[in-house]
């Protein structure tokens, strides 16, 4: 540390996305394919029942060997059926960590923050999912909303009809089709247009210079957070929540936040380290490593906090209402997400928590990286446990929606590595550049 | 006890952080720096060890952990069992926010206990004031001298190079 004071001054660097790299993410993506067709076949010729242990008793589960596959009570076939929650499941959890890239900057920019100047292009190329994101969730859910959403079945809220559900008719105020889809454009179309506005600000810095895009960027992203604090909210009703139709918690839109923004946090921390270690981004320290650890530390605790306000009211009243949702997960449907609930709770709780509670292990490369691989694999899979017991049931496997998860992650890599390199790795003429440089903890 | 110190006074913590690693780097050895507010990278610079705090905060930690789940099931299982919301006696969810707070409460308390009773903080305060400018505006830089106080001219020189704005000797007494 003898030349704490005396570091140069960043320069412009430019990442270049080698051939290597795009063949792994190309692997990756193909090796989605291959063990997705292998979910498929597995959950069509019926090898899954063996596989994710015999659904004893389960509708439909036994009707369904060779060509006719298992049939669900409603809906599609089960194939489809988790095809289709998948690509929503993983289409979530994408999108809520792409959008988190803009929430951090933005949140950089209003506490006028320098520290972050150095990381601040990877928040800025995490956000380039967000358009596809946004095109596949209306995709699948045009396509698929009856197998992902129970409100939309046929007829469940008209009186008189065999469908009819009263419980659900009574929020048809909310959850009704058009003002569902006006809704999820409306947060889309929030999220994309200020992660376009912040990152053409950021471009025309670098070349143009000057203050003036520094404080309308600050401008730009108070409004923003205003904006996505009641988007994400409600985004997560709309789109995770509502697939427990019958259900409420009013922590969820916290709970589904804390999931996205520690993800995202975990999700910068990595790429920096893994551009370190590419030879980029030459004047980050562990300086900058430690204080995205600490953030990392913190909003795992956070999320727990939030995770166990939610269930601790729920146990404690024990209302059949509420309970049901605690009930599916643990031991429900023959303990099929017991297993899941528990590693939940460890991996995004009790590892990061006593994996980064040292200083040390916050400025080490390599265990910041396993804790961060750690929380993205933790906060997929807790989505996983908000979405599929109310959508698949019991049926929910591994094959298809790790496949589908891959996919998502190759072609996500792609773009977030082509936006990544279209421009310097550092904002070479932000004004904190310098602070960021000589940050110490 | 009296110890003969050079003071250097400084008006700005670039220029002291500056100071102090060219000082260090002439073989000088700094007895302490004071500053009206923490100073990023100063340990650094000053080559202090990293202080053991935190190892001692986790073991309080465990401890108000420890005590807050013995209290609870002791009290609510076996020494007067209560049957709450139909809940089993030992109810660990209903525990968790008792556990946090004690868990909390014992480090924070513990922290400050120790640390007030290692910097010698407690039960007063012996560290000396060598320069009460540094709880105001200015970072004050003590170097110790030895009997003599013949390396006292080569000190100042050294300060003035480096950035102090004045250069005092004093003397102070510890009791």
């Amino acid at each position: 540390m003898a030349t704490l004071t005396h570091q140069e001054s960043a320069t412009a660097e430019q990442l270049v996305v080698t051939g290597g790299a795009r063949k792994t993410f190309i692997t990756i993506i193909v090796a989605g394919v291959v063990v997705l067709i292998l979910g498929l076949l597995a959950s069509m010729l019926g090898w899954g029942a063996a596989e994710h242990g015999e659904a004893a008793g389960h509708l439909g589960a036994s009707a369904g060997h060779g060509a006719g596959a298992s049939v669900h009570e409603e809906g599609s076939p089960v194939w489809l059926k988790r095809l289709l929650v998948s690509l929503w499941h993983s289409n979530v959890f994408f999108l809520g960590v792409s959008t988190i890239g803009t929430v951090f900057m933005a949140i950089n920019y209003v506490a006028y923050a320098g520290w972050s100047v150095l990381v601040k292009r990877i928040s800025e190329a995490l956000s380039a999912w967000i358009i596809p994101g946004a095109v596949i969730m209306l995709v699948v859910f045009l396509i698929g909303r009856h197998d992902i959403f129970h409100w939309t079945h046929e007829g469940i809220m008209d009186k008189g009809n065999p469908n009819y559900d009263s419980i659900i008719a009574g929020k048809s105020g909310f959850l009704n089709l058009p003002f569902y889809l006006i809704r999820t454009i409306v947060y889309l179309a929030i999220w994309a247009y200020f992660s376009y506005k912040l990152r053409q600000l950021s471009l025309a810095e670098d070349q143009l210079g000057g203050t003036v895009w520094f404080h309308k960027s600050i401008n730009a992203s108070a409004l923003f957070l205003v904006l996505y604090a009641v988007s994400s909210s409600m985004s997560a009703w709309d789109w995770v929540m509502s697939v427990d139709t019958h259900w409420f918690s009013t922590m969820f839109g916290w709970y589904v936040f804390a999931s996205w923004w520690v993800s995202g946090i975990a999700a910068i921390a990595l790429t920096a380290i893994f551009l370190k270690q590419a030879g980029y981004l030459k004047a980050l320290t562990s300086n900058h490593l430690h204080d995205l650890g600490k953030l990392m530390f913190g909003f795992s605790i956070f999320w727990t906090y939030v995770w166990f306000a939610q269930f601790m009211l729920i146990w404690y009243a024990n209302l059949p209402e509420e309970a049901v949702y605690f009930n599916q997960r643990l031991g429900g449907f023959e303990g099929h997400y017991t297993g899941l609930f528990f590693f939940n709770i460890v991996i995004n709780f009790v590892f990061p928590f006593l994996g980064l509670m040292t200083r040390d292990a916050k400025r080490q490369m390599i265990i910041m990286k396993i804790v961060c691989i750690a929380i993205l694999l933790g906060h997929w899979s807790d989505f996983y446990l908000m979405l599929m017991p109310a959508t698949l049931k019991g049926e929910s496997g591994f094959l298809i929606e790790i496949g589908v998860a891959a996919i998502f992650l190759g072609a996500f890599l792609m773009l977030f590595t082509r936006r990544l390199a279209s421009a310097s790795l550092i904002p070479v003429h932000h004004p904190f550049l310098d602070e960021s440089v000589h940050h110490t903890t | 006890m009296t110890k003969r110190f050079a003071v250097g006074i400084f008006e700005d913590e670039d220029v002291l952080l500056h100071a102090i690693e060219n000082i260090r780097a002439a073989g000088v050895k700094i007895y302490d720096v004071f500053s009206p507010y923490p100073v990023h990278g100063i340990d650094d610079a000053l080559g202090i060890e990293r202080s053991r705090l935190p190892i001692a905060a986790f073991f309080f930690g465990m401890t108000g952990l420890a005590f807050a789940l013995w209290m609870q099931i002791y009290m609510l299982g076996f020494d007067w069992p209560m049957i709450i919301g139909g809940k089993p006696h030992i109810a660990l969810p209903a525990f968790i926010p008792v556990a946090f707070e004690l868990t909390v409460f014992f480090t924070c308390h513990g922290m400050a206990l120790t640390f007030f009773t290692i910097t010698g903080l407690y039960p007063r305060p012996k560290v000396p004031v060598i320069d009460v400018r540094a709880t105001d505006d200015k970072f004050v830089m003590a170097i110790e001298l030895d009997e003599s106080s013949s390396q006292f001219p080569r000190l100042t020189q050294l300060l003035r190079d480096n950035g102090a704005s004045e250069v005092n000797q004093k003397e102070m007494t510890n009791k």
